[in-house]
């Protein structure tokens, strides 16, 4: 590529090449400046659209009507949001309950137990649990989990509801929690490791006493980005929670038949009434997405703060 | 556990040796709960796929990948629409999105460095964009749906289309691009770099014909990943690409995607033999891109360890 310019004898013909290629090198910069900024655009234009299409209905229907009354009826112009908050933290804290166990006992499995063979077999099996559409987890839900869950002989049990919508959901965060876990663990340093298993301690004790401690950071991360995964899943949600905009309660004065309640999630409520509504429903909708867009704004940036304060890694190469 | 007992003499305090006991107890008891986690997650994936496949394949045959979906409420039907629809719209996002991506991720890889050491402006902004990148990773779906909705649907008034769907789709694959190709350009050792420079080239052919090729494949990685996401995604293109079950004859029209088809077969209609059928070539092409990206990584691996 260089050899015209070296071939070349006279003086002149290689300064003539070289300021082209120092023209291409400097537009190149920009170009690809323009391509680096453009995130940060994206995401000032998702805050702003959303939240501009949203200023009808906070004006209109007014802050607290919207953020704390429960009933929602486009029909009679009532946009009150809270049951879909309730749904979504409801489904959260399910999928939290039944997956996180699961998740930190498989991410510690793979990062300090298992043999070589197994991992081998178990972290592709988590990479592709993690790559499975949300619909599909739906379907299964509706079609395997639902009927199961009908059998429960509770009045009013649909098997569409909450307890159907946290398994999926546990099933969902499952791969996320499992591998970011992993990745924390396996950060801590081996010398931890044998500086403990040295005192005497058994490995489960190091385990338990050392790794998870020193991991603590990005393990908690981890279980938060779980947290946002469980609070933006939209469809799967969707198919299996039933939809209700009644505030879910429970069925029975059990207060366990809360669970096999109906209900709707703050995604699904924007999914499922978007393509129709127009005016103020629709600007309570992208309202419904500020609230949405904040909580896992706010769920994200704790992960982040917990990740860079376990781990401090530089991403940017000093050129 | 067994040399340390050895090493123990019998007439020594037998408390020590009944703590050894019990703690070793407690370990074998525990590391049986961790098997059994690993096993159940790996019995859960199992059986979703398993399930999916099984009841899927029984609506699988070369008609049902061949004639086109009726639509409506009757659920009759193939999905060979669905799956034109779905390669358009894998296309066209990546054909909006790769470029991107792979700008911004050499930019602030090879770029910011230098740069943040001239200027304290573009160190923020430099900062600011990676902060930038990991929010859109962190942002639901849905959220980019309604952005899509809001601006490539109503206000630039490009109606449920390829267009709407591909432009919100190419902002959701974004930061997956960045983020693998960000990694691959780490991977590429800094003597490449010197050596091209100091061989006379600038920056820019050093990095096009020296540090590009050698992170090619993580970079293809990305892209693959991508097509996994966007096949694999629903919200977004639920709310911008309309749904329409023909074919889209123009980047103007609208569609429905393969997870889309899913959807609507399952909430509106009776055909839940169909809508498995769907899922089962839906995981298939999961399962494959899944297969892919490993042998492309395993032989990274292999190339890294080989030097």
């Amino acid at each position: 590529m260089n050899g015209d310019a070296i071939s070349m004898k006279k003086h002149g013909g290689v300064e003539h090449h070289m300021s082209g290629r120092m023209i291409a090198d400097k537009t190149v910069k920009y170009i690809l400046f323009i391509s680096a900024i453009l995130s940060i655009v994206i995401v000032l234009a998702i805050a702003f659209f959303i939240f501009r299409e949203s200023l009808q209905a906070w004006a209109e229907i007014g802050f607290s009507d919207i953020l704390f009354k429960a009933v929602w009826r486009p029909g009679q112009d009532q946009y009150g949001i809270l049951a879909m908050v309730v749904g979504s933290v409801a489904v959260t804290i399910g999928a939290i309950v039944l997956g996180v166990p699961l998740a930190l006992g498989s991410a510690i499995f793979l990062g300090e137990i298992a043999p070589k063979g197994i991992q081998a077999v178990l972290r592709p099996a988590v990479q592709l649990l993690a790559g499975i559409p949300s619909v599909v987890y739906g379907l299964f839900g509706m079609v395997v989990l639902v009927p199961l869950i009908r059998q429960v002989n509770v009045p009013g049990n649909s098997g569409y509801g909450l307890l159907a919508a946290s398994i999926v959901l546990a099933v969902m965060i499952l791969p996320t929690i499992t591998s970011v876990a992993e990745d924390a663990i396996r950060a801590v340093p081996d010398s931890y490791r044998s500086g403990s298993l040295a005192l005497g301690a058994t490995k489960w004790q190091t385990i338990t006493k050392v790794v998870l401690p020193a991991g603590r950071s990005g393990i908690m991360a981890a279980i938060i980005l779980g947290v946002g995964r469980a609070l933006g899943e939209t469809m799967a949600m969707i198919m299996v929670i039933g939809n209700s905009v009644v505030f879910p309660k429970p069925l029975t004065a059990n207060p366990l038949t809360f669970f096999f309640s109906q209900a709707r999630t703050l995604t699904g409520n924007i999914a499922v009434e978007i393509s129709y509504a127009t005016g103020v429903h629709e600007s309570a909708l992208f309202a419904t997405g500020v609230v949405l867009f904040a909580l896992i704004i706010l769920v994200n940036a704790s992960a982040r703060w917990l990740i860079n304060r376990q781990s401090g890694i530089q991403t940017t190469r000093q050129g | 556990m067994v040399n340390e007992k050895q090493h123990l003499p019998q007439s020594k305090d037998s408390a020590i040796l009944r703590n050894l006991k019990y703690r070793s107890a407690s370990q074998n008891f525990w590391f049986s709960i961790m098997w059994l986690a690993g096993l159940v997650t790996l019995i859960v994936l199992l059986l979703v796929i398993g399930y999916v496949i099984v009841q899927g394949g029984r609506t699988l045959n070369w008609e049902f990948l061949t004639t086109a979906p009726q639509g409506g409420l009757s659920g009759e039907g193939g999905i060979s629409t669905t799956l034109g629809t779905t390669v358009y719209l894998v296309l066209l996002t990546l054909l909006i999105a790769t470029p991107l991506g792979v700008g911004a991720a050499i930019y602030l890889i090879e770029y910011a460095g230098e740069q943040g050491l001239t200027s304290p402006v573009m160190r923020v902004l430099i900062s600011i964009a990676n902060f930038a990148v990991e929010t859109l990773a962190g942002i639901p779906s849905i959220i980019y749906g309604l952005f899509g909705y809001a601006l490539f649907v109503s206000t630039l008034r490009f109606g449920w289309s390829l267009l709407s769907a591909s432009l919100a789709g190419a902002c959701l694959v974004l930061p997956t691009i960045i983020r693998t190709t960000e990694e691959a350009l780490l991977t590429v050792p800094d003597d490449y770099r010197r050596g091209s420079l100091a061989l006379g080239a600038t920056k820019w052919q050093t990095l096009y014909q020296v540090v590009l090729p050698a992170a090619i494949p993580g970079i293809i990685t990305g892209i693959i990943l991508s097509v996994g996401r966007v096949i694999s995604e629903t919200a977004v293109f639920f709310v911008t690409l309309g749904g329409s079950h023909r074919l889209p004859t123009s980047i103007m029209d609208g569609g429905r995607t393969l997870a889309l088809h899913l959807y609507y077969l399952a909430m509106d209609t009776n055909a839940f033999d169909k809508a498995m059928g769907t899922a089962a070539v839906l995981v298939t092409l999961i399962v494959l891109i899944n297969l892919v990206i490993d042998i492309i990584s395993r032989k990274l691996t292999a190339k890294v360890r080989g030097g």
